[in-house]
């Protein structure tokens, strides 16, 4: 395959630091507690902000008594949308402009009397301490009329509407008529999952400073996009992107929750406008379940058709899910259909509702954590009816182009993850009777499933500086949302470079910082990794120039792809020399290199590549659980996963995200959901007592491995590993918990009263 | 939170002083529940009583074997001891099955006892509640009640009891000491939690005044056999949705002694009185025990997000007292 990054191979014996389990560069500061998170930043003067929530989910505010609250001591102002300064409206979504995405909602907070959802924010109160804001927004009465609201997600969804695709999303597809193939099918299933709206939950909840100095703005945020942030605020507030500053070098988790731009930050900004003051606002557990969205409901109909021998004839996957009147993503459910098998037909719909609440959002993997979740469900059960191995079922339906269009894949290697999978975890000792396998009143089961997930790069603006003394510094404002972001990026400029990892400093996590990518998509690595590689050799070609305007340079006459980067230098055979020598010899204190990639050239370059390829991480998730003979407790008791996800940059940090995305599938399957009352739409367990994610007792051994083959289309053959781990998860157990009692469970998260 | 006055007494007459004709004092130990209501605005108090200075840190022997626990005994602390663990293992259990370390090593006996519901709607201001606003209604009634108690409910209110302790000190017949101006009395645990009825704002004998001092354990041989097991939504920091304290003595294939109470399903823990009359002297086995679990959730009451509770107590019942009868699982 000829690629432009077909030199991987060659540049693999260059490696030294890629792929090894090298520690976090910040790991130290994280674990003193040296490292700052956005509500740990003090300003002279600093005041603090508190929400008022809505309680009704559509209304008017009718009246507002703030008097209660201004006379609590301490209190500098109640903001309400009879006092508060006004801004400027989100702006619509738009491809074509990627930023008009960050719009959490459209709505126009303190701008307007009329309530959106059951938890809006409706006053905002600035003090002089948090715990006088925060009693001061308790006494603040609001009265209501209500209108008429659509909150229940299940009672809707016959009113489902016609999801619209886009050039990048479709919303549904047809290859001939599997309709018709599945009533012709000797065996088939037809089943109907669904599963509950999920919070990201992670552990710093959002927070904003926000600090005014005339028209200039500083932010310290826990975001996952700075540079959307920046452009959203400077829309939202008047003013230009270069009088904003944007600060976010530790983010405490996002898993989609920052990638939007929500209430919270908004709020915090116009309270500093409103009251001259720098203001913090510190999000409350609940406060972040009220508002910043959530991952979507769905409700989602499988059904396959198959030859007797386990050929798939027929692959029905539909879909409905929520967004909400003022905004929201569609999410593309059935996405994992498009990709997993080769059945001769294939249809797909993905459907709408619209409710009166908050919009919902991207959380990690959308779309394909659970759409795999009911499509390798009902694959296991397929295999079930056939009475045939689900490892053997998937194996025999393997595509080797993608099943909707025929595109090539870039690399897959999902029939040698599951090869090594059911090896490594004893696969082949499952007996496969329901309900046969036993231990003590425990009732034991073992299930797989496959994971999915689209891998993509997004344009990064990277420079690299190297001075005189050997330091090389990194500049992108990405974003270390717990992943490494620096520690990846350091290893690559490193290998790239020929120099030691410790003279690798990467800056990141500042808007002032060239234009990095989000930390989303599962995509922030592979598109700092192209810019660093980019601007990397841009630094050793302008090393090279310097060094062959010297007739005394051994490097004279050389091209730099004959070159190889070690040692501090650049080297051919047993020639070469230092960058300390060139820069010396040059009197030059220091090189520096870098660049970004146009907008439109991006785009350009994805749509081709969209054209050519079908890229994706993916891998084999094998799981035994226990469940409990009489209460239906399910324990999950052992977990594997084999990925394919390209070359490891870093086997550490790469190992804990797999693993966490396993953790977070684990609470998916078993415990996760936010409970709204259908009444009232209002969320019922904002808190993390009652909305249950994993804890350690919930959290086996989990061995996670991977095939480590570059994919041939990506920086350094890297696939994106932010997503792929929590895909699948909650089907593997699922078929486990099938394997052991008998019981298909389609409706998550499998509480035991589902076992009983 | 709501400003309050904070006092320190140095005994318990002073604390006791502290709340006398004070309707809005709060006695304060570990601050597991109450502080967190005081965030929420639930609890609303103007005078916080700090007792964790007063002398009722300690677990002394009671003559005749039993236990004298000090309401202000950390519940780390109880789970932990010796005695507790060989005389009385389904309190240690049941200790540690509630919270987390760091709660357990925070809460404290007394403050235990007056743990207050999970019910959602008692925590969300936006929501009807009468336990919170006495006449304001019940959300959970028509609403997200798969947490909700089964049994001793009432038209006002279907909030489940939350506490592990509390479950098997009822197991345990034991006696609560309180202390007021007024002087000391004791309360028999199984009468200290009231049921609902149309006042579920109060959820115990004890007045507004009085401090729980102690909590007596009676020698009870037969509890040396004994099991605390929790069902919950995952597999620790969750909140009981059925729990069976039992301790059970069998001689010859008899029942000669048993103690039963249930968690998670009462408006208060739930002494299995019914259970226990029916198994105590009849034989033991799986039908005895599942003829017992049944008459004592006959009466249940049940609502469509709960209704599986009825299933899950009497299957987790009847396993508790095999273990406890075949010796399965008891270590």
């Amino acid at each position: 395959m000829t690629t432009k990054y077909a030199e991987t191979e060659q540049r693999q014996a260059a490696v030294k630091h890629v792929g090894r389990p090298v520690d976090r560069v910040d790991g130290r500061a994280k674990t003193t507690g040296e490292a700052r998170y956005a509500a740990e930043h003090r300003h002279p003067g600093m005041a603090h902000a508190a929400l008022v929530h809505a309680t009704v989910a559509r209304g008017r505010i009718e009246s507002l008594d703030t008097e209660a609250a201004r006379a609590v001591p301490g209190v500098i102002e109640v903001l309400t949308h009879e006092n508060a300064p006004p801004m400027k409206p989100a702006p619509k979504r738009s491809l074509l402009n990627l930023s008009s995405l960050a719009s959490g909602t459209t709505v126009s907070y303190l701008g307007t009397d009329e309530v959106h959802w059951n938890g809006q924010p409706v006053a905002v109160v600035v003090a002089e301490t948090p715990e006088a804001a925060r009693h001061a927004a308790t006494l603040v009465r609001v009265t209501y009329r209500e209108l008429p609201a659509v909150v229940d997600f299940a009672a809707e969804e016959p009113n489902a509407v016609q999801q619209k695709g886009s050039m990048i999303q479709p919303a549904g597809g047809d290859k001939g008529d599997a309709a018709v193939a599945l009533a012709a099918a000797p065996v088939s299933v037809d089943l109907r999952f669904t599963t509950p709206p999920h919070h990201h939950n992670a552990i710093e909840p959002h927070a904003t400073v926000a600090v005014w100095d005339g028209d200039h703005l500083t932010v310290h945020e826990s975001t996952q996009h700075i540079a959307w942030l920046r452009r959203h605020l400077a829309l939202r507030f008047g003013i230009p992107e270069r009088a904003i500053r944007v600060l976010s070098p530790y983010v405490g988790g996002g898993f989609g929750g920052k990638y939007a731009v929500w209430a919270g930050t908004l709020l915090a900004v116009l309270a500093a406008r409103a009251t001259a003051r720098p203001v913090r606002l510190a999000l409350t557990r609940e406060a972040v379940h009220r508002t910043v969205g959530a991952r979507t409901p769905t409700v989602q109909r499988v059904a396959l058709g198959a030859d007797a021998g386990g050929d798939l004839t027929a692959l029905i996957h539909t879909s409905v899910a929520m967004t909400s009147r003022i905004g929201g993503m569609p999410e593309g459910v059935v996405s994992p259909s498009r990709h997993l098998y080769d059945a001769a037909t294939i249809h797909l719909r993905q459907r709408l509702v619209r409710l009166d609440l908050l919009a919902n959002t991207s959380m990690r993997a959308p779309g394909d954590s659970v759409g795999s979740f009911a499509l390798e469900s009902a694959m296991d059960e397929l295999a079930c009816e056939l009475g045939m191995d689900p490892v053997e079922l998937r194996m025999r339906n393997e595509p080797a182009r993608n099943p909707m269009d025929g595109k090539p894949f870039s690399h897959r290697m999902l029939r040698e993850a599951y090869e090594v999978g059911a090896e490594r975890f004893g696969w082949r000792e499952r007996d496969p009777g329901a309900g046969s396998m036993r231990d003590g009143r425990w009732l034991v089961g073992m299930g797989v499933a496959t994971a999915y997930h689209p891998s993509m790069v997004m344009p990064a603006a990277v420079t690299v500086r190297m001075d005189a003394g050997g330091e090389v510094v990194v500049r992108c404002a990405l974003q270390e949302i717990g992943v490494g972001a620096a520690t990846v990026q350091a290893q690559i400029a490193a290998d790239e470079l020929g120099v030691p990892l410790e003279a690798v400093r990467v800056e990141i996590g500042d808007s002032e910082l060239p234009e990095g990518p989000g930390a989303g998509g599962s995509a922030q690595t592979a598109s700092g990794a192209e810019g660093v590689l980019a601007a990397c050799r841009k630094l050793k070609e302008s090393a090279l120039a310097l060094a062959r305007r010297s007739p005394d340079s051994p490097l004279r006459g050389r091209r730099l792809d004959d070159l190889e980067a070690r040692d501090g230098g650049l080297h051919h055979g047993g020639d070469g020399e230092t960058y300390a020598a060139i820069l010396a010899r040059a009197g030059r204190d220091h090189l520096e290199a870098g660049g970004r990639t146009g907008m439109l050239k991006f785009l350009a370059r994805a749509l081709n590549d969209r054209r050519r390829w079908v890229k994706a991480a993916c891998g084999a998730h094998f799981c035994e659980v226990r469940v409990d003979q009489d209460t239906g407790e399910v324990r999950v008791s052992r977990w594997l996963g084999v990925f394919d996800i390209g070359r490891v940059i870093n086997a550490k940090t790469a190992a804990a995200q797999l693993r966490g995305g396993i953790v977070m599938g684990i609470g998916m399957a078993l415990s996760e959901a936010s409970q709204v009352d259908p009444r009232t739409g209002r969320i019922m367990n904002p808190s993390l007592a009652e909305y249950h994610v994993p804890v350690h007792a919930d959290v086996p051994p989990i061995d996670v491995q991977w095939l480590d083959v570059p994919d041939p289309t990506m920086p350094l053959g890297l696939l994106g590993i932010g997503e792929v781990g929590i895909t699948g998860v909650a089907a593997a157990v699922a078929n486990a918990v099938r394997h052991a009692t008998g019981k298909r469970v389609a409706d998550l998260p499998i509480t035991l009263d589902k076992l009983l | 939170m709501k400003p309050f006055a904070y006092v320190k007494p140095a005994d318990v007459a002073g604390a006791v002083r502290a709340v006398s004709g004070e309707p809005g004092a709060k006695f304060l130990g570990g601050g597991t529940n109450l502080v967190d209501l005081m965030r929420e605005g639930v609890e609303r108090p103007d005078t916080v009583v700090d007792v964790t200075g007063l002398p009722l840190d300690t677990i002394d022997e009671l003559p005749g074997g039993g236990l004298r626990i000090g309401a202000l005994v950390r519940n780390g602390t109880l789970t932990a001891d010796e005695r507790v663990r060989a005389r009385y293992p389904v309190l240690s259990q049941a200790l540690l099955a509630g919270a987390s370390a760091q709660l357990r090593n925070m809460a404290t006996v007394g403050g235990n006892l007056l743990q207050r519901t999970r019910c959602p709607y008692f925590y969300d201001h936006a929501a009807a509640c009468n336990k919170r606003e006495p006449g304001g209604g019940c959300d959970a009634l028509g609403g997200l009640n798969r947490s909700h108690a089964v049994l001793g409910v009432s038209g006002s209110c279907i909030a489940a009891h939350p506490s592990d302790m509390c479950v098997a000190l009822a197991a345990l017949d034991a006696v609560i000491e309180v202390e007021s101006v007024r002087g000391t009395r004791r309360i028999p645990m199984t009468g200290f939690h009231r049921l609902p009825g149309d006042t579920p704002e109060i959820e115990t004998e004890l007045a507004p005044d009085e401090l729980v001092t102690a909590v007596e354990l009676p020698s009870a041989p037969f509890a040396a056999r004994s099991r605390y097991r929790k069902v919950r939504d995952r597999a620790s920091y969750a909140f009981a949705l059925v729990s069976v304290a039992a301790a059970l003595e069998v001689r010859d294939g008899a029942v000669t002694a048993v103690r039963l109470a249930l968690g998670g399903v009462g408006a208060k823990p739930w002494r299995a009185h019914e259970a226990e009359r029916i198994l105590l002297g009849g034989p033991a086995g799986e039908e005895s025990f599942t003829r017992a679990a049944e008459a004592e959730l006959a009466g249940a009451d049940v609502r469509p997000g709960n209704a599986f509770k009825v299933h899950l107590a009497r299957a987790t019942v009847v396993a508790t007292l095999r273990e406890l009868n075949t010796g399965e699982g008891t270590a």
